[in-house]
């Protein structure tokens, strides 16, 4: 019964909004590399941080403008904002940002203080 | 980091009319879409990122507006490796069934931040259809 009405009405705490930008990472050696979807953002409203182990995106998208009647309004706009933590330390002074037809592409480098060193055992 | 990681795809699926099979392989995304309506003019705005503007495709057939949207090479992606991911790349597919009579000779497209403008004219009065009469 409990099962068939959370099927019935979703997972508890009700529909979460989705987050926006919506992103997609993936680790590698060297560090990460991410994409996230922001149509219309322009680069100049878009504002990147790093801090610690912490990714920060910030930014706006302008709403609709002009007159007459609206039939549709699917596109979301205003203010977002986004923190990720990393699994390791990023140098911020090496971040790669490239905003091209909507889309952000974000290269993160591990620091050099948090790449793991090999250490070789003697015998 | 997987804050997300139960949240579903947020992209909404096109759903081809039955009977239609798409011919490439693939998901076919709905693009988000504003619709505003002036005087003189109907103004479609849709997000589609990811896509250049000789990848927009614009058809009108009788009363149906259809949009399409091709994923550049580039925003495709490496898909292997560890990661996370809240959205799918895919191509675009939208249409619109528009009641007022538009100039197609006029419409006007623009590409610019994955975000598509179409301007579609309504037509003057003067171009309007012909009445037939009974009788």
């Amino acid at each position: 019964m409990q099962r068939e009405m959370d099927r019935l009405f979703g997972r508890a705490g009700g529909p979460v909004a989705p987050a926006f930008p919506p992103m997609n990472v993936r680790l590698n050696e060297n560090g990460a590399e991410l994409t996230a979807e922001l149509p219309g953002v322009k680069p100049d409203d878009l504002g990147i941080s790093v801090h610690d182990h912490t990714l920060t995106l910030k930014g706006h998208r302008e709403p609709g403008e002009g007159e007459g009647a609206w039939h549709r309004r699917e596109r979301a706009f205003g203010q977002f904002a986004r923190s990720l933590q990393l699994p390791f330390e990023p140098d911020a002074d090496n971040v790669e940002a490239i905003c091209r037809d909507g889309v952000l592409k974000l290269r993160l480098h591990r620091s050099e203080a948090d790449t793991p060193k090999t250490i070789t055992v003697q015998s | 980091m997987a804050e997300n990681k139960g949240q579903e795809i947020q992209k909404q699926e096109t759903q081809l009319q039955q009977g239609t099979e798409p011919t490439r392989e693939g998901r076919l995304f709905m693009p988000p879409t504003d619709i505003r309506e002036t005087n003189d003019s109907i103004v479609l705005t849709a997000d589609m990122p990811g896509v250049k503007p000789d990848g927009v495709d614009v058809t009108l057939e009788k009363d149906v507006l259809t949009v399409c949207g091709a994923v550049a090479d580039e925003h495709l992606g490496n898909h292997n490796g560890d990661g996370y991911a809240e959205y799918e790349v895919g191509n675009y597919q939208r249409s619109f069934a528009l009641s007022d009579e538009i100039d197609r000779d006029k419409i006007d497209a623009r590409m610019d931040n994955g975000v598509l403008t179409l301007t579609l004219p309504k037509t003057t009065p003067s171009q309007k259809r012909i009445e037939v009469k009974a009788g």
